[in-house]
């Protein structure tokens, strides 16, 4: 259990070529091997979503894969999410409909509801409620995010 | 002279969002120190019992690890002493950093490890070896008190509080209305869980705590006391919290336990709680029974009321002390004129996790206790749960009044409000009258559907005092440094937006300081919703002392008189003549070490702002499921400063009401297992099950105590959700006085139907 393997990380375009013990959760090893910390563990058990990821392409729990099982594939965090200072529309829309408060859920809201509108950008407002559903904030009650993804939503199907 | 309000009352953007959005936060896990060492608590895993042996020497066995520690290894650390309402009778009541010989919770810290990092460390606490005798475990507050230990029993204190003639009152009164009522175990749950990071600097002889929330400077204070330490050698710095709600920020076994290890190791120590932890470990709250009994005259006005309950603290009197019980028996009159009253608070321990205060605290259980009564007044004499309480609500001429009860060290005084016109506002924004009508029409066609109103007093603002600094740097931001803590609410913002229109600057180019120790001598931190109250007034105080200072030196230099300059957009401008302006940082590099400025607001009452909530909920016979189809939160806050953080002060504090009202519960075995100890067990609301909410902000009481009218917005989104709810629900079955017990969950509401 305690033996390393060699693998690559690649995070928001950047490769990390790390070494991990096959117990280690892609979570800690995004966090404490590649040193981005903008990704949270808030329950360690695949409820919450504060961890939630984009691996290529799909939203994911990162405390619920192994380091070892992402060698090879596209990581993108909430640190790739802004293009330079210009802010993605998912953040803009959060910081406009004050849809964050302690901002620890953020992270994993804003990857999740960009992951999800990539895929299916004419995802109906119900539908939406549902995979919003599936994270967890402690702090807004829900409604400002959900008007802030719906308002990105339209943003990114403009583009 | 101050310059018109341009930020104060205006839904500006956060100052906080940008780094929180981008992932650049500073969480108490993202803080990590070289040479760092790992801290793994290994907790009892029964409820009562005594410590026969403790087995370390596998766990040290393993490369990397470097201690164990049990009891022993600590036996010089005092007990956690009591922040608030610490009666004397409690302390010897009060939790060891690690168990001595006996524990009394799943989850108590019996011992704890070291190792290179945190999975290690995890492997070694899997191989200490417990050996605990089990003995009885008490899990009922109501049951007759028996033996903690030696002389002392499980009920360490009973609070009474009243006035009037109780007796008198139920003498010959129209009739009398009883009932028994009870409050589940729930409690804040942030997402962050806790975390503490410990590192001491020998070069400075500096012991520095990361990971600080809600209280550094009384937390540095403490912890330097414990530790025998000058106060001026211990410095707490707060990053980013992820929630806070009450329990977060509060000492633990655990920030004492880095803190002598960093000490003792010369190393960083680290450790972040895991969420089973979390759920087993940090505060609860809320657990209460109450016995209630009103008499009324034959209009169903209120002659007096008596209640007895029994607060279930858990297994220690941690640094809340008696906070919650006494609140629960101070606020429990709310908004009705009540003319004798009876407060008997039992205060019990039994074998579960120790609770403090979450949001709200002793309010949610008593406005559901007091407005269940209202609800059950209303059935008694045969009018609507609307005209009863209007019949007994305190009226607006009779501001301020004193309710002849105190609570935490104050005089509770209701400052100013008009209740029954809140009331009014609240019925026109759900049409109460129309809505009647659509409910009954809906009822006749089979649907369960119900409405429900609750009325309630809250208070914010607890002083004594709020001392900040404002400083003009030479590159023109103005830095306010205050002593209280962020925890996620907005203070950065607030603060930011009062200063800047006492000032004459952008809002924009202030800097808030907030939670470190090291940049101000004192402060109170962040509970009791008196951030924007207290820190607001003090911000207003110092900034204007320090415009006042701006002007006579910029008049010194621009041979002209303060009376002809303001401070505009952070320039200092002439209002009388035209001619240059002098940008305030300019100002600063002239007079280098002169642009900074102290000021302290005390208070020695709170203030109370006062709310409504009214609600519609569908109720699934079949499933027991309750949906809530609207709800409205009308709330007075006398000013609000950002109305939209207002709004989401509301919002979220609701979605964690409705948490208590129909999902969330910390329930045990009669062993005292605990039974939810993940959020598979433990239920928090998701995005499907919290409405969208009106919420109606009012400003038609502003406080006498402050002049800016400031009331704080943090808990009026939760304290009467249970109580609504539950007359809804009530509603809904067409069923006076059916919901007793908080949360409704399915599986008792069927027991209901």
């Amino acid at each position: 259990m305690r033996e390393k393997a060699a693998i690559t990380l690649t995070i928001n375009g950047r490769d990390h070529p790390i070494s991990v013990e096959a117990r280690r959760t892609l979570a800690d090893a995004i966090r404490e091997d590649c040193g981005q910390t903008g990704t949270h563990i808030g329950c360690e058990h695949g409820i919450c979503g504060a961890c939630t990821v984009i691996v290529d392409d799909e939203p994911v729990r990162s405390c619920l894969m192994f380091a070892v099982q992402a060698d090879g594939k596209k990581i993108r965090t909430v640190e790739g999410l802004a293009d330079g200072e210009k802010l993605h529309p998912m953040q803009q829309a959060f910081m406009d409909h004050h849809g964050l408060q302690c901002g620890f859920c953020t992270p994993g809201f804003l990857m999740l509801a960009v992951g999800v509108l990539e895929r299916e950008p004419d995802i109906s407002d119900e539908d939406l409620v549902d995979v919003l559903s599936s994270n967890l904030c402690r702090c807004t009650g829900y409604q400002n995010i959900i008007k802030a993804v719906r308002a990105a939503a339209k943003e990114m199907r403009g583009k | 002279m101050t310059a018109p309000a341009k930020f104060v009352g205006r839904s500006v953007p956060r100052l906080e969002d940008r780094p929180l959005l981008t992932g650049q936060g500073r969480f108490s896990a993202d803080i990590s120190f070289a040479g760092q060492w790992h801290m793994r608590v290994v907790r009892s895993a029964v409820a009562h019992g005594k410590i026969k042996s403790i087995e370390t020497k596998a766990a040290l066995a393993l490369p990397g690890v470097h201690a164990a520690w049990t009891h022993a290894d600590v036996a010089d650390i005092p007990p956690i002493p009591f922040r608030l309402t610490g009666l004397k009778a409690l302390e010897p009541y009060r939790q060891p950093v690690l168990a001595k010989d006996v524990v009394r919770y799943v989850g108590e810290p019996v011992a704890i490890v070291f190792a290179d990092n945190a999975y290690l460390a995890e492997d070694a606490a899997d191989l200490i070896g417990l050996s605990i005798e089990p003995m009885r475990a008490t899990m009922l507050a109501t049951e007759q008190p028996g033996t903690y230990e030696h002389e002392l029993t499980t009920e360490p204190g009973i609070i009474r509080k009243g006035y009037g003639d109780v007796d008198a009152a139920f003498q010959r009164p129209h009739a009398v209305v009883s009932l028994e009522l009870s409050v589940g175990r729930h409690s804040g749950v942030p997402l962050e869980t806790r975390g503490a990071i410990a590192r001491y600097d020998a070069a400075r002889d500096l012991l520095e705590l990361h990971g600080a929330a809600k209280v550094p400077h009384w937390n540095r204070d403490t912890i330097a006391q414990m530790l025998g330490r000058k106060k001026d050698s211990v410095q707490l710095y707060e990053g980013h919290v992820g929630g806070g709600f009450g329990i977060r920020g509060e000492i633990y076994p655990e920030d004492i336990l880095v803190c002598v290890a960093a000490l003792k190791f010369k190393r960083p120590i680290k450790w972040i709680e895991d969420r089973r932890e979390h759920l087993i470990a940090a505060n609860h709250s809320r657990e209460q029974h109450h016995r209630v009994r009103a008499a009324i005259d034959t209009q169903g006005r209120i002659l007096g009321i008596e209640v007895e309950f029994f607060h279930d603290n858990g297994a220690y009197m941690r640094t809340h002390a008696a906070t919650v019980p006494d609140l629960t028996a101070a606020m429990l009159p709310g908004p009705y004129r009540v003319p004798a009253y009876r407060a008997t608070s039992h205060i019990r321990l039994t074998n579960k996790t120790p609770c403090g205060t979450y949001r709200a605290p002793g309010r949610y259980e008593s406005t559901f206790v007091r407005e269940r009564l209202l609800d059950a007044i209303a059935a008694k004499v045969g009018v609507d749960k609307v005209e009863i309480r209007k019949r007994n609500l305190i009226s607006k001429s009779a501001m301020p009044y004193a309710l002849g009860l105190e609570t935490l060290g104050t005089q509770i005084v209701y400052d100013s409000g008009d209740y029954a016109l809140l009331l009014d506002k609240t019925l026109k924004a759900i049409r109460w009258t129309e809505l009647q009508k659509q409910l009954s029409e809906r009822r006749k066609k089979g649907e369960k559907v119900g409405a429900g109103v609750a009325i309630f007093v809250e208070k914010s603002g607890l002083g004594p005092f709020d001392t900040v600094r404002v400083e003009i740097k030479p590159d023109g931001i103005v830095e306010v440094v205050t002593g209280v803590a962020s925890i996620g609410q907005g203070v950065e913002t607030v603060i930011a937006q009062i200063c800047a229109d006492a000032l004459g600057v952008d809002y924009t180019t202030i800097r808030v300081i907030h939670g470190q120790t090291d940049r101000i001598a004192r402060g109170m931190g962040a509970f009791a919703s008196r951030v924007t109250v207290m820190c607001g007034e003090a911000t207003r105080l110092a900034a204007t002392k320090l415009r006042g200072q701006l002007l006579l030196a910029a008049a010194e230099l621009m041979q002209t008189n303060a009376d002809s300059l303001d401070i505009v957009n952070g320039e200092i401008v002439r209002v009388t003549a035209p001619g240059p302006s002098m940008p305030l940082g300019e100002l600063a590099r002239i007079l280098p070490g002169g642009l900074s400025t102290e000021d302290t607001f005390e208070s020695t009452h709170m203030v109370y702002p006062y709310g409504v909530h009214a609600v519609v909920v569908r109720v699934d016979p079949e499933t027991g499921d309750v949906t809530i189809e609207r709800y409205v939160v009308a709330y007075d806050v006398g000013k609000a400063v950002n109305p939209k953080l207002v709004e989401g002060q509301i919002a979220g504090g609701l979605a964690q009401g409705i948490g208590g009202a129909l999902l969330e519960e910390f329930r045990y075995d009669e062993n005292g297992e605990p039974l939810s100890v993940t959020f598979a067990d433990y239920l928090m609301p998701t995005a499907r099950e919290v409405p969208d909410v009106s919420i109606l902000v009012t400003e038609d009481a502003p406080s006498p105590l402050n002049p800016l009218g400031l009331k704080g917005a943090g808990e009026g989104g939760t304290n009467p959700v249970g109580a609504a709810i539950a007359s809804a629900i009530d509603d809904a079955l067409q069923r006076p006085g059916a919901v007793t017990q908080l949360p409704v969950t399915p599986q008792r509401l069927k027991a209901i139907i």
